[in-house]
């Protein structure tokens, strides 16, 4: 693997073998003494985000310093970005100074895409962190990694993703991957935040959240996106609130064994409740721990090995 | 090699060290079961066993494809201050000993650490030596050294080619 840019048309092979990779790092460092393996020694990793973040860019750093890896920020202010240094000129640099793995987060969708274009002829890795409102791989591995924890195979659950999935990256990525993994998506939002062109992904689709709940095995929820939106999306947080949010009635008429997911940041009170987000059915906490190890696992497969000559 | 082992460690006497069999996978994790279970046969008492293991540990990660890992699995209570018997089943070059070593100290710090393998083909790269050795087996250093193992093969059986 040379770059992690897209979920879409993943292999399924390489999916679940940078999940098992995962599992297997999580198990290596359970309980140790020394949380640092060599394997990436000497390697260099730089983050480059020109979008606020703490998780991805803090498990990021966390996954490259775990493996041994040189790890340097970089973010837009602070940085020339600031003094009008345009993408491309900024990542050659970074590639240039001796990157091996650039991981971007830009709020333009495709930047990663470019940007791994213009490294096409070196041995530079890009890594997605976050695309506008394309795709944010490594999220959506993340969740599948830990609904392999909750619920053992993917294969044949039924998960709905509810909320703003007109801006989410994190959606996009998670409808691609779980349907590769063999999960039953269903995508329940108001018509207004939903794209056009989702009759063409491999989901269904759904406005009422009550009707859903009762056969799922999971559920993610989105964050509403306010910085992305101009206009009325819908009449008002209460409103979206009571249709879409899941409260405590909602979290009854879920099975039993049913796993409550978010990407956060949480808005506690709109698209999820307070009492549901620290309930043992939610594994918001766990999705963050997973974050490290699966981020660990996709610097591996990208770094540890012989180059590939693209 | 089981009863080796119980008379270099003497894991039988009273004042007997804290042994751990630890198999580095795939083919070492079954034999230091077996080795074991033949422990516990001629001497009463039942080592523990565990598996480790060291791909992230190799020198040669950047030489090929990318490796899977496999599974790593401590005793409870951890290695520290326990008598190591690392159990492979070839010993060659002996760079996976040395990354075993290394991520041994990682993980704490054994009493002692000692080596076990089916079979000794030579061609040593490092200074590592077995302290229990199954077989030694001349071989041309371009020949490859199988061992099928029940467990995982539905046979035994060492093959050179």
């Amino acid at each position: 693997m040379k770059h992690l840019l897209s979920t879409e048309r993943i292999d399924p092979d390489t999916a679940t073998a940078i999940l098992d990779t995962a599992d297997r790092l999580k198990q290596a460092l359970l309980g140790r003494e020394v949380r640092k393996l060599p394997t990436l020694r000497g390697r260099t990793v730089i983050t480059m985000f020109y979008e606020n973040s703490t998780r991805t860019r803090v498990s990021f750093e966390i996954a490259g310093k775990w493996m041994s890896a040189d790890v340097i920020n970089v973010s837009s202010s602070g940085s020339s970005v600031s003094k009008g240094e345009s993408l491309r000129d900024t990542a050659l640099t970074l590639q240039s100074a001796g990157a091996d793995c650039i991981i971007v987060r830009h709020p333009a969708s495709g930047a990663a895409h470019r940007l791994a274009g213009w490294l096409q002829h070196t041995n530079t890795s890009v890594v997605n962190a976050g695309d506008g409102m394309h795709e944010h791989p490594t999220q959506a591995l993340l969740d599948a990694a830990t609904l392999r924890d909750r619920l053992g195979s993917l294969n044949g659950r039924r998960i709905a993703i509810v909320g703003d999935v007109l801006h989410s990256r994190v959606a996009r990525s998670n409808v691609h991957l779980l349907h590769a993994l063999g999960a039953d998506v269903t995508l329940v939002a108001p018509p207004t935040l939903l794209p056009t062109g989702v009759q063409n992904w491999p989901v269904t689709v759904s406005h009422e959240l009550d009707a859903e709940l009762s056969s799922l095995d999971a559920v993610m929820l989105l964050r509403v996106q306010a910085e992305r939106m101009h206009g009325g999306f819908f009449p008002s947080a209460r409103e979206y609130s009571i249709a879409y949010g899941l409260n405590e009635n909602r979290l009854r008429l879920l099975p039993e064994h049913a796993v409550v997911l978010h990407p956060g940041p949480m808005l506690r009170g709109m698209e999820i409740a307070s009492v549901v987000a620290d309930s043992p059915q939610a594994a918001i906490t766990e999705q963050v721990r997973n974050g490290v190890h699966v981020r660990m696992a996709v610097l591996y497969h990208l770094l540890a090995h012989e180059e590939e000559t693209a | 090699m089981a009863h080796q082992i119980i008379e270099k460690t003497a894991l039988d006497a009273p004042s007997a060290p804290d042994v751990v069999l630890m198999g580095i996978p795939s083919r070492g994790a079954p034999l230091a079961r077996r080795l074991a279970e033949k422990i516990a046969e001629f001497s009463g008492t039942t080592p523990r066993t565990g598996t480790l293991d060291v791909t992230l540990y190799r020198d040669d990660l950047r030489r090929g494809p990318t490796r899977p890992l496999e599974t790593t699995k401590l005793p409870d209570g951890g290695i520290d201050d326990k008598l190591i018997i690392l159990v492979d089943d070839v010993l060659f070059s002996g760079r996976t000993i040395r990354a075993a070593l290394d991520a041994l100290r990682d993980h704490g710090r054994p009493q002692a650490v000692q080596l076990a393998v089916l079979v000794d083909r030579g061609h040593r790269e490092l200074p590592i030596r077995a302290d229990y050795v199954g077989k030694n087996l001349p071989t041309a250093k371009s020949e490859d050294v199988i061992v099928y193992l029940d467990e995982m093969d539905d046979r035994d059986g060492v093959l050179i080619r």
